[in-house]
């Protein structure tokens, strides 16, 4: 194997390892709007997640106690948008930048005591037979357990949501709480349901940052991936197929990025960070221009009014 | 059974958003002084601390003015877009631009006199943060593409945008390799009002009340205005009324831009003298919390960017006398949105004990 080909088989690997807490978030805040309940939260609960996650690494020594820590915090988070839009009929665009701007806060805070310290995390482990299948084994088969498990949520998603009874539910919930509730659910307790699935998933692409992609705890490492996770949901018409696609996208412009940094391209690095924002811009302009904004659950946004 | 029911209220609860924020403050800071007994710190003096820091006292005061200047400006805007139901969250992102587009301006003709150099500066501030803003407008009102993510995506490319600059073309050669402009001439400086009686307090604040009272003048005294304020209710009926809504989208984002664009301004202008990436605190975002716990009263706008102001103050001084991270603002800033809007609800509906007529 020659050295180009080797390059580029290496950028490839970033990127999945790059685009996997994106995919884990992205997946979450689609399960969240199926539901009805738009949480623009992702960012907050993501950064308590990745704190939370290195946290509970440090105290117990186990990587999986971490991925608990920052799925339970994310979603603990996540209620509190529940108890504001749920309970108050609170505005949830607002509700959720509140909880984006206390949830950096609150990582921000706790963490500082512990920032550039190193934990153990997740280590990459070769896949048995899979990973000697030539060019697709390095790509995707030479990871850690959380890249693995990835694989298996956007089939899980698509078949509980298109197959299940509770999937329907999620969806009505989504579409047309009225009719749900006349169908003898209860929207409000489903969107409970799809609200904390989605600050869990959240927050566990969160722990991804900490304990896998890099070992350690700094403030703001999130860098705005919440937000592209909100975005690519738009991009992905609340689609899994295609959030996969938007995820390992962004992940692999952050790996060439990361790269091109790396070999002392004579690009000054602000510019550089910009990247993964302009793409965003550009890749949900693709989608509007096509109508995306359409494929959005009906009740997306809208608060269920008490009944009298 | 005589369990609590929900009814609607006929009409909003009188002093409502105030007794909502005085609760809803009460809240937020019994949570945030828990967590800082969590951290080891003494939750009642951190508390003082806030207070006298923010509030208590000439010198606090002043630095609580001063603070209020760049989040008043960014708040009018934001208030108005919230008002359309436009939600520009990017008055972070303007404030840089307008920073950037004052500074070019000041780099670009640094022989002008006061009188030239002001009005210039502010201009190409109000341009470069109106058309910061006005590109996410068009992208919707063409495109319908969702304004929450593209502003903030607008905001950090505008911020790296400035870190460019002053890390690149615009450093200054004798800053010892920080990244930073040369200092202003003396004209592109925003001065004190009265430094006698009012200290530190500069003429940003009179750029404040101007820009209040034409915006005022504004919304209620001519048509735009008043289709502003009626049209952002609800679109739908606005675009039956004939409204250009469109217009006013557009409009409306491009106003915000401008304000942001002048806090900006006058952040780098007054405060620091020059441009450097110390100038981007978060005054943008606080401006959403400003916006949304006012409405578009500009009364209330000077009133909680004032309020929010303080406790911005009583942090840094919490910082500094507690060693508290400079995070806890945020924690403040988000509980107390997030309790506004919980306390909100009973501003449209209260509870009653009697049972089903």
């Amino acid at each position: 194997m020659d050295m180009d080909t080797a390059l580029l088989l290496s950028i490839l690997a970033a990127t999945v390892q790059s685009g996997t807490p994106i995919l884990y978030a992205t997946l979450g805040e689609m399960f969240t709007e199926r539901s009805g309940v738009l949480n623009l939260g992702v960012e907050g609960m993501m950064i308590v997640g990745a704190f939370t996650a290195f946290l509970a690494t440090h105290l117990t020594g186990n990587p999986w106690a971490g991925v608990l820590a920052a799925g339970l915090c994310g979603g603990g988070l996540s209620l509190l948008h529940g108890i504001v839009c749920l309970i108050f009929q609170g505005n949830q665009v607002v509700s959720g930048l509140a909880l984006t701007i206390l949830g950096l806060g609150l990582a921000d805070f706790l963490g500082t005591p512990y920032v550039g310290i190193t934990t153990t995390g997740f280590q990459a482990f070769a896949v048995p037979v899979l990973a000697d299948i030539p060019v697709l084994g390095t790509i995707f088969f030479r990871h850690d357990a959380l890249v693995y498990l990835s694989y298996l949520l956007p089939p899980l998603f698509w078949l509980f949501m298109a197959r299940t009874r509770p999937g329907l539910a999620l969806r009505a919930a989504g579409e047309h709480p009225a009719a749900a509730s006349a169908a003898g659910l209860s929207p409000v307790r489903i969107r409970w349901c799809g609200i904390f699935t989605g600050g869990f998933l959240a927050g566990i692409g969160g722990a991804y940052l900490s304990l896998a992609y890099t070992h350690l705890w700094t403030n703001n490492m999130t860098s705005g991936r919440g937000w592209i996770a909100v975005a690519l949901v738009i991009f992905a018409f609340w689609r899994p197929g295609r959030a996969v696609f938007g995820a390992y996208l962004f992940g692999g412009v952050m790996a060439l990025q990361l790269r091109l940094q790396a070999m002392g391209a004579n690009l000054p690095s602000s510019l550089m960070l910009m990247l993964p924002y302009a793409l965003t811009v550009l890749v949900l302009l693709a989608s509007s221009a096509r109508g995306g904004g359409r494929a959005a659950p009906a009740a997306l946004g809208v608060n269920i009014e008490p009944e009298e | 059974m005589f369990l609590p029911r929900v009814v609607k209220r006929q009409e909003p609860l009188q002093w409502g958003s105030f007794f909502i924020f005085a609760a809803a403050l009460v809240v937020s800071l019994g949570v945030s002084c828990a967590l800082l007994a969590v951290h080891g710190k003494p939750p009642l003096k951190a508390l003082a601390v806030l207070w006298s820091g923010g509030f208590g006292g000439p010198f606090a005061l002043e630095d609580t003015l001063l603070k209020s200047i760049p989040i008043f400006l960014c708040s009018l805007g934001v208030a108005v877009s919230f008002r359309m139901q436009v939600w520009n969250i990017g008055a972070e992102g303007q404030f840089a631009l307008g920073a950037v587009g004052a500074t070019w301006a000041v780099l670009t003709f640094p022989v002008l006199p006061l009188w030239a150099m002001m009005p210039v500066m502010f201009l190409c501030a109000a341009v470069a943060g109106g058309l910061w803003a006005a590109v996410p407008a068009v992208l919707r009102l063409r495109f319908g593409m969702n304004e929450i993510i593209s502003t903030l995506m607008f905001n950090y490319i505008g911020i790296l945008f400035l870190q460019f600059l002053v890390y690149g073309v615009w450093k200054d050669p004798t800053s010892f390799g920080f990244p930073m402009t040369s200092i202003f001439p003396k004209a592109a400086i925003i001065g004190p009002i009265s430094p006698a009686t009012l200290g530190r307090v500069h003429w940003g604040l009179a750029v404040c009340a101007g820009v209040a009272v034409l915006l005022a003048v504004f919304l209620k005294r001519t048509r735009l205005g008043f289709e502003l304020l009626a049209g952002g209710e609800n679109p739908r009926a606005a675009r039956y009324a004939r409204m250009p809504y469109n217009l006013l989208v557009l409009l409306v984002m491009s106003l915000c831009g401008a304000l942001a664009g002048f806090a900006g301004c006058i952040e780098t202008s007054a405060t620091v003298n020059r441009l450097q990436p110390s100038i981007m605190v978060g005054y943008g975002y606080t401006a959403i919390v400003v916006a949304w716990l006012s409405r578009l009263r500009i009364t209330s706008i000077a009133l909680f960017a004032f309020l929010l102001a303080g406790l911005r103050v009583g942090v840094e001084h919490l910082q500094l006398d507690l060693q508290v991270p400079a995070a806890f603002g945020g924690i403040l800033e988000g509980m107390i949105l997030l309790s506004v809007l919980a306390g909100q609800f009973f501003d449209r509906y209260r509870f009653t004990l009697k049972g089903r007529s």
